[in-house]
């Protein structure tokens, strides 16, 4: 990859339509040093197809606005860099498939905002003390980190593939959850949400949403994988139901 | 006719960043019926883009910090035009406001001790920004969104308001377009907060996103509220200046504030030259005291030494590098260095992960090993609606604003850290304003007249056959802006603006929409552009009247502070006439606040 790289023309394939169907329009774009896919939808708009719809807010990979797939991949079409496509291919610009399209590389994402909704509050236990170490809050801040670009949710196979939306929160929610869940002081139980509501069992972990993760969270290991534990901890492991038979507790 | 949708809530908030969200959570708190706009989806807004900090006096790490130091900072900082009052509670609340967020789930970065830990900033006298890495405005936006959606308020995503509607001299709602399918809506609204942002979408160069087109200002213009101290727009000295595409991001202060030095082509460390002799002895007398204060402030130990000089104010920075450049010092593409490579590269990427992913990946510079190339970035307007400080109240009634939108609070040059705290004290403020206000209030009528005249105007770009397109005129005008009305100002080419100005707004009346209503971004920007055209026409005006050079605005023609002009803001109202642009005197700051400069020793 070279910043130094100017010059010629690249060729977009870029998805037209709405929610009854639509295809792919072909445009050529002069290329800058730098340019990244955003800056030729801008041109495009500005020069050939002012109504192409596309979201977009920073252009500097910090509100997650642009999601799209580019050539077949999840990505923000603000870090994609047309330098590191091979220059004598087309590249192919469509909407993020898991959601439904609104108008070109629009889609309708507000199922994301209802589960959010739904994801029980930050509850800081009553007794605790407002201090904390960065040691503490390495792995929380980690989580924090997400911009809700819902790249995640959208390679998610299980989202995707299997469509099962109604059964399960996604990658991007249970990112959130464990961003909560891992707060030093937070007191509130998700395991129940988690397992019932959010799905968590769902997930088979195949790393699709770490592959793709912008922030590079570590979605699979870092997030999912222990919350999958809190709750076959919780809920399947022998030793502790009984510990919890007798004493009335969650957890020993 | 045309259908639109009516909805109705006692109190309307425009803008989802921080003042909406923190005025959205306040007005809901209160136990008003809240409806919260937003062009974006929610937790977009431009807060997100803000990296370095938020000021507060928590004294977690210079235990000698105080309001008082704060609020002189402040003043300072904004070359005393700032309305005292504003300043004053911004500077005792904020503490509360980030302590408020903590409560509410945010996770700042922390002193060795456990406590929220501050960094340096410029123009602030003590460590004073509360951080998380450098991704300090995602973690406020995320918490504020997270405390806002269990509280029941109603958030209205990715729809543009387009005007305000009054019954008589009050507030009666406003009306606005569905961007993802173009129908119509009328709020009905006992009170409205305006908390849109900023303008920078007027400049070539520019941190902002496409939102901040000076939605809010024009909008309370047009209803007949004042505005004040338009002239004032923040050239942020370090944006990105290659490659093109990338010209304008923002490079957070932050990397000053962990210790990055400005070097010209030549390789001098520039700024001592431009400290203003008045503030020079706040700054370190050489290279050797400068490092002793980077290692010191590693190390996380209290100093004797004083900040290096690129730790000087906004504005001093943007002309200084402008000037570097100017005169033939710049580097290959047309800007300074900027380097932080000789501290060691972990802590550069634990304290600043975003802007080393940003410059590898956007422009293959590592940070750790290189410097940046970085200038100048139109990135903030000091000037906005007029506000009653405790209320956040405009001259219009019902009518509310906080945050960038507003004005006052900053005077003519905001120091870097004190726009997230602006927003969660003035947030909160408003949001309280107007749902007192609405408690008080009826529901007022709106005129079908004015909404059916509104509609017609929305679609009236449709139904020409020809005209230019939007993107072109908005082109024009950044080219203008950009042009004529940028860091260094003059009559001449201010005139040549405002000339510019009235030949955009003829063609503005042209444009041609291909397309249907459904998400069409070109038809969207019509609208953004009729606000643009206004904020920019008040910022020429205001430019052309303040004949001085005073924090952020410098006429070369003028190049020296007026002590008659330092008693004055330039206020910005619709006449029957078009704009009229006059001063009005800056309100007395009372003796106990005078005070705190005499103990000080400093000159008010």
């Amino acid at each position: 990859m070279s910043a130094t790289r100017g010059g010629g023309e690249a060729l977009l394939r870029v998805f037209r339509g709405d929610a009854r169907g639509g295809q792919e329009v072909e445009y050529r774009v002069p290329i800058e040093t730098g340019m990244v896919v955003l800056d030729a939808i801008h041109w495009v708009q500005a020069h050939q197809a002012p109504d192409l719809a596309v979201r977009w807010n920073c252009k500097a990979a910090r509100c997650g606005s642009c999601s799209a797939e580019v050539n077949g991949k999840p990505a923000l079409m603000c870090k994609s860099r047309m330098d590191s496509f091979p220059a004598d291919q087309p590249i192919t610009v469509r909407p993020m498939r898991t959601f439904p399209v609104l108008k070109d590389l629009v889609t309708d994402v507000s199922w994301n905002y209802e589960v959010n909704k739904r994801i029980p509050a930050f509850k800081p236990r009553p007794d605790a003390e407002w201090r904390w170490l960065q040691s503490d809050i390495d792995r929380a801040q980690e989580f924090r980190k997400c911009i809700e670009c819902f790249l995640c949710q959208d390679v998610c196979h299980v989202l995707r593939s299997h469509e099962l939306k109604h059964q399960f929160a996604g990658p991007r929610f249970l990112v959130r959850i464990a961003g909560l869940e891992m707060h030093p002081i937070d007191g509130e139980d998700r395991a129940p949400f988690l397992k019932d509501t959010a799905g968590i069992g769902l997930c088979n972990i195949t790393q699709c949403c770490t592959e793709v993760c912008p922030e590079n969270i570590r979605i699979t290991d870092n997030a999912i994988i222990p919350l999958k534990e809190r709750v076959v901890d919780r809920f399947y492991d022998p030793l502790q139901m009984v510990w919890r038979k007798i004493t009335g507790k969650n957890t020993p | 006719m045309e259908p639109y949708e009516t909805r109705e809530h006692d109190v309307l908030v425009i803008g989802a960043g921080g003042a909406g969200l923190r005025a959205a959570i306040e007005a809901s708190a209160m136990g008003c019926s809240v409806g919260l706009v937003t062009k974006s989806l929610l937790g977009k807004a431009h807060t997100v883009m803000a990296e370095g900090g938020v000021a507060a006096a928590l004294a977690h790490v210079d235990p000698q910090d105080g309001w008082e130091t704060h609020f002189r900072d402040t003043m300072k900082g904004g070359s005393f035009l700032n309305h005292w009052r504003m300043a004053q509670l911004h500077a005792q609340e904020a503490p509360d406001r980030v302590r408020e967020l903590e409560r509410w789930g945010a996770l700042f970065d922390r002193t060795a001790d456990g406590r929220i830990l501050q960094r340096a900033f410029g123009g602030h006298t003590w460590k004073r920004l509360a951080h998380v890495g450098d991704r300090t405005g995602l973690e406020m936006i995320r918490t504020l969104q997270d405390k806002g959606v269990h509280m029941g308020i109603e958030v209205y995503m990715e729809y543009t308001i387009t005007r305000l509607f009054k019954d008589g001299d009050r507030i009666a709602g406003a009306f606005a377009y569905r961007r993802s399918t173009g129908e119509f809506v009328l709020f009905r609204a006992k009170a409205v907060v305006i908390a849109t942002g900023g303008v920078g979408k007027g400049y070539r160069i520019t941190s902002n996103s496409w939102e901040y087109t000076g939605d809010g200002q024009a909008l309370a213009f047009e209803a007949g509220a004042e505005l004040i101290d338009m002239e004032f727009v923040q050239f942020h000295p370090t944006g990105m200046v290659w490659p093109p595409g990338v010209m304008g991001i923002l490079v957070t202060e932050g990397v000053r504030g962990e210790g990055g030095i400005l070097r010209n082509a030549r390789g001098e460390r520039f700024m001592w030259k431009y400290l203003p002799e008045a503030r020079r002895s706040e700054y370190a007398a050489d290279e050797d005291e400068a490092r002793r204060w980077v290692e010191a402030a590693v190390a996380g130990e209290q100093t004797q030494d004083r900040r290096p000089p690129e730790l000087s104010t906004r504005d001093n920075l943007a002309r200084a590098i402008y000037t570097e450049v100017k005169e033939g010092r710049g580097s290959p593409h047309g800007g300074v260095f900027l380097d932080i490579s000789y501290l060691p590269a972990e802590r550069v990427k634990r304290k600043l992960p975003s802007m080393y992913h940003q410059f590898v990946e956007l422009a293959d510079v590592d940070i750790t090993k290189q410097p940046m190339e970085v200038g100048p970035t139109t990135h903030y307007m000091m000037g906005g609606v007029r506000v009653e400080p405790d209320t956040g109240a405009a001259t219009v009634k019902g009518l509310f604003a906080a945050g960038e939108a507003a004005g006052g609070m900053h005077g003519a040059n905001r120091l870097g850290g004190n726009s997230l705290s602006d927003l969660l004290v003035f947030g909160r403020r408003a949001g309280a304003g107007a749902a007192e206000y609405a408690k008080g209030a009826s529901m007022a009528q709106v005129s079908q007249a004015e909404i059916e005249a509104e509609m017609r105007d929305l679609l009236a770009p449709f139904e020409r056959t020809q005209g230019e397109s939007s993107y072109e005129l908005h082109q024009a005008l950044q080219d203008l802006m950009q042009g004529h009305v940028g860091i260094f100002r003059a009559e001449a080419e201010l005139e040549k603006a405002l000339e510019g100005l009235g030949q955009l707004r003829r063609r503005w009346a042209q444009i041609r929409v291909e397309g249907s209503r459904t998400y069409n971004p070109g038809w969207h920007l019509v609208r953004d552009l009729r606000n643009l055209l206004v904020v920019s026409e008040a910022i020429t005006r205001s430019a052309l009247l303040r004949k001085e050079s005073r924090g952020a605005h410098s006429r070369l023609d003028h190049p020296h502070p007026d002590p008659e002009l330092g008693r004055v803001n330039m206020c910005t109202v619709k006449a029957a006439d078009g704009m009229k642009v006059s001063p009005t005197p800056l309100p007395e700051m009372p003796v106990e606040i005078k005070t705190l400069f005499e103990t000080a020793k400093e000159k008010v």
